[in-house]
């Protein structure tokens, strides 16, 4: 220890004399408070007013207040309603689509106007969002399942299991979703049945290193904390400590990440669905409404303005919920108190 | 000068009172506090975690953070009232009149930068660097203690030993000769020994350079023999203040009072003891409890490319736990005692050597055999804030080892941990509530109940009251003495602080770099010293010569 090693250089001073307690050359009066100001209260009393609030419950109270949060979820709470019973927003059918409105402008029941083929563009967006919503919503399940499974068992076990798996997702991460989902799309297994769950799969299997990524961090810092030490002392084997105190305790920026990328993966279905990748043209989707306005882009871009400006919104409203709850689960925020 | 005319006071506080605007409300964190430094002269604010000691001293240098004001009485820097002064003058007072040494070595220097530059940064500011800056940062490097300046103001903190750091911030603190300097407990994070030069060598250089400090400290020992004036605070206010002997040898408040009677360094010094909880002659008939011989660890140490260097962590250690006492294992901090409890707990493996309880090796346990030993061995660890699991509730936490091991139905493990709550002098009511709303002291207290859930023999204290404040640390230490006499329980209690092992232990064992130095019980080790390492320690026990 270096401490050690330069015995104190001030070795030479009279240090007991110092240790021995300063008296000092002014006169110093003894005050005393009188005790009714500051009444003596037991030591470390355990303060039993206030409702009991579990750590999930405390961020829950600080998120219902915030207003990025309470106008993203009114924003998800719709779109989830427009996927759910779009007979509710429009009555219009938006298959039955009748040429002679090709392209025609706004009218009455018919507010953002017709498409080249004469479909009713408002309609087909709302019935466009549960296809977009579903990749969006089930992508993300997966992802987490998968990501989330890998990156807890290489964060807890570590060792060559960890060298492994994290080689694995690197190799997975390099490269880029969409690059790849361009690929995997091509082949014949995929390309000939394509449906929503193919997207879904895609996507999946390039999104699941990101959430491993971050579940292995997190649980590399629960993994040592003292209550898992302690609950291994209890005698609880290794794989249950992980499953009952180290996940739970990495939840939080996972769910974080979950929340944000779930809008990251409409924009990827919409991205190959406008590369003609994605879903497939019969299935009615926002990716694919943009695809075929775009060719009509100088004669009618409000046709592609309206199911982009649904897709935005939607994305929008998840990112902004991701942030929200990133800062109610933030751990600093909340230390201390 | 004039015999009799009146002194100045350097710093003077008057009624002082700090706001905080909180989510919840203002929050008065200091109310009418009162205090006067005295040029050259060292005052030592005392107090527990929130009493409003780093508050009020924060607000003396500006530093306050940015929810926090000061909403009445003056703070008066040489005459000039500075309570409401702007952030520009603070930055002239700054370093040239005012210094500060913070808390934490390990934070406080920024670790992309080396030592020299951010000495250095600091005589810029006030414009004190000279023509020779090199030369004048190796002077103030020198001046804290620092051996070899040339070389140490090349080097980044990393490379810097917590006293060394903290020795490099006071350089900071110092290196523009300020009038006061605002020291925050400028040693807490460090071993005794460490602590005890740094402060010899702070007091040396302020009398030389007629520095008045003011100090913060939970460590009434500390205070009483470091200042001339103490100051206790408590709940945000001054509750008392006088000369730092006086108070010490006739406190008049009822909080002082019972600080001094809690502090362990004073404690310590008094011989205060407890009881044991089995007879002296029964406990040396009986067969030890938990026997360790020629236990060792060697950790290897990844260098890179594959290559490893071994690190001895325990080298050789014997001792024996009589059952139904308690057997402290001291040392500072790298000493490898933190690592036997992890062996005796079977967190870790041993390199080799034996540790045998009640008969049986534990290293070559079965794992049903591991699982039955669980129960009668359990830990409590330091930080009381790590030792819960945040997600579970109170309830949740005490009753898992019921749970574990199969213990009881549901109305009677919940019968159970009411009970045990009731032993650690929780009401039951806590158990609904989560680790997040209850103090250190607290939580430390719910994994003592924890702990006593499966009723073991023999439990492991890893550090288990540092964390706590001085009071809230003598009501978890009297509590494991009363479980101990109650229970027969056998502890094995590993710390830092010799001072706590006086009011606990039967037996010491203290441990130098892996290596036991020294074993005996509590009266021989405090009385009769063998080995320098332990006397050392002994005489850097704050406030050894005030009582």
């Amino acid at each position: 220890m270096p401490e050690n090693q330069n015995q104190n250089p001030e070795a030479g001073l009279p240090i007991s004399k110092i240790r021995a307690g300063k008296v000092s050359k002014y006169t110093i009066p003894h005050f005393v408070a009188p005790l009714d100001e500051t009444p003596l209260q037991g030591v470390d009393a355990v303060k039993e007013t206030g409702k009991p609030l579990s750590m999930w419950a405390e961020a829950w109270r600080s998120l219902r207040k915030r207003p990025l949060f309470i106008i993203s979820a009114l924003l998800i709470i719709v779109v989830i309603a427009i996927a759910t019973i779009p007979g509710l927003f429009t009555s219009v059918d938006p298959t039955s689509c009748y040429l002679e409105f090709s392209n025609e402008g706004p009218s009455s029941g018919h507010p953002m106007g017709y498409n080249f083929q004469g479909c009713d563009v408002y309609a087909r967006a709302i019935h466009g969002t549960r296809a977009s919503l579903m990749v969006g919503i089930f992508t993300t399940i997966f992802v987490v399942l998968i990501g989330g499974t890998i990156g807890a068992l290489a964060g807890f076990y570590g060792g060559w299991l960890d060298t492994i798996l994290a080689r694995l997702g690197d190799i997975f991460f390099a490269l880029p979703m969409v690059l790849g989902a361009i690929i995997v799309m091509q082949l014949p297994a995929f390309r000939d049945n394509k449906s929503v769950w193919t997207v879904i799969v895609t996507l999946a299997i390039f999104g699941w290193p990101q959430v491993a990524r971050i579940t292995r961090g997190a649980v590399l810092e629960a993994r040592d904390a003292d209550f898992v030490k302690a609950s291994r002392a209890l005698g609880l084997s290794r794989g249950k400590s992980l499953l009952k105190h180290v996940i739970p305790n990495a939840m939080a920026p996972v769910i974080v990440v979950a929340t944000v990328n779930l809008g990251v993966y409409i924009v990827a279905e919409a991205t190959l669905s406008f590369l003609g990748l994605g879903l497939p043209f019969e299935v009615m989707s926002w990716g694919n409404d943009i695809s075929s306005a775009q060719s009509q882009l100088r004669n009618n871009p409000m046709m592609l303005m309206w199911p982009a400006l649904f897709l935005s919104v939607t994305v929008l409203s998840f990112i902004m919920l991701g942030d929200a709850v990133r800062d109610a689960l933030d751990p600093k925020s909340r230390k201390g108190n | 000068m004039v015999q009799n005319s009146e002194p100045k006071p350097l710093l003077e506080i008057k009624d002082l009172a700090i706001t905080f605007s909180t989510p919840d409300g203002p929050v008065n964190a200091v109310r009418n506090a009162n205090l006067t430094v005295m040029p050259g002269e060292t005052v030592a604010i005392v107090g527990e975690s929130g009493s409003g000691k780093s508050t009020t001293a924060l607000a003396a240098i500006g530093l306050l953070p940015s929810n926090g004001e000061v909403s009445a009485g003056q703070i008066l820097f040489d005459g000039e009232d500075i309570s409401k002064a702007s952030e520009k003058r603070f930055v002239e007072l700054r370093g040239n009149h005012i210094g500060m040494v913070p808390q934490d070595p390990m934070s406080n220097l920024n670790p992309v930068w080396k030592i020299g530059f951010q000495v250095k940064e600091t005589l810029k500011a006030n414009g004190l660097a000279g023509s020779n800056p090199k030369q004048r940062v190796a002077q103030v490097l020198a001046d804290a203690g620092l051996p070899d300046p040339e070389t140490r103001m090349n080097q980044y903190p990393h490379e810097f030993s917590g006293g060394m750091r903290q020795r490099a911030l006071i350089a900071i603190g110092l290196a523009c000769r300020p009038r006061l300097l605002i020291a925050d407990e400028p040693t807490s994070a460090l071993d005794v020994t460490v602590q005890q030069q740094i402060l010899d060598h702070l007091d040396t250089m302020t009398s030389e350079l007629g520095t008045a400090v003011l100090l913060i400290t939970h460590d009434l020992g500390l205070a009483a023999e470091r200042a001339e004036k103490v100051i206790v605070m408590y709940k945000g206010q001054v509750v008392e203040s006088g000369p730092a002997l006086e108070l010490l040898r006739n406190p008049q408040h009822p909080y002082t009072k019972r600080l001094i009677n809690s502090a362990p360094s004073l404690a310590a010094q008094r011989g205060d003891k407890h009881e044991m909880a089995v007879d002296e002659v029964v406990a040396e008939k009986s067969e030890p409890l938990l026997k360790i011989s020629n236990l060792t660890k060697v950790f290897d140490i990844r260098k890179g490319f594959g290559r490893k260097e071994k690190f001895t962590a325990v080298d050789k250690v014997s001792f024996e736990i009589p059952k139904g006492t308690t057997t402290a294992v001291v040392g500072e901090s790298g000493s490898g005692k933190s690592t036997i409890a992890q062996m005796v707990l079977n967190l870790l493996d041993a390199t080799s050597g034996d540790i045998v309880f009640d008969g049986q090796a534990i290293g070559k346990l079965s794992e049903r055999e591991l699982f039955k030993y669980r129960r009668r061995v359990q830990p409590i660890f330091q930080d009381p804030y790590g030792s819960l699991d945040p997600m579970y509730s109170i309830y949740r936490t005490i009753e898992e080892p019921l749970r574990i091991h199969g213990i009881g139905n549901q109305a009677s493990r919940e019968k159970k941990v009411k009970e045990l709550l009731g032993q650690v002098s929780m009401p039951a009511s806590t158990m609904h509530r989560f680790p997040n709303e209850l103090s250190g002291g607290q939580r430390q207290r719910i994994a003592i109940a924890r702990a006593l859930a499966l009723q073991p023999e023999m439990i492991v204290c890893d550090e288990a009251v540092s964390a706590l404040d001085v009071l809230v640390q003598a009501q978890v230490l009297e509590l494991l003495d009363e479980l101990q006499r109650e229970l027969g329980l056998t502890y094995l209690f590993i710390t830092h602080d010799l001072a706590v092992v006086r009011q606990i232990a039967d037996n010491v064992c203290v441990m130098e770099h892996g290596k036991l130095v020294e074993q005996g019980t509590v009266d021989e080790i405090f009385e009769n010293a063998k080995s320098d390492y332990t006397r050392n320690l002994l005489s850097a026990i704050p406030g050894a010569s005030l009582i």
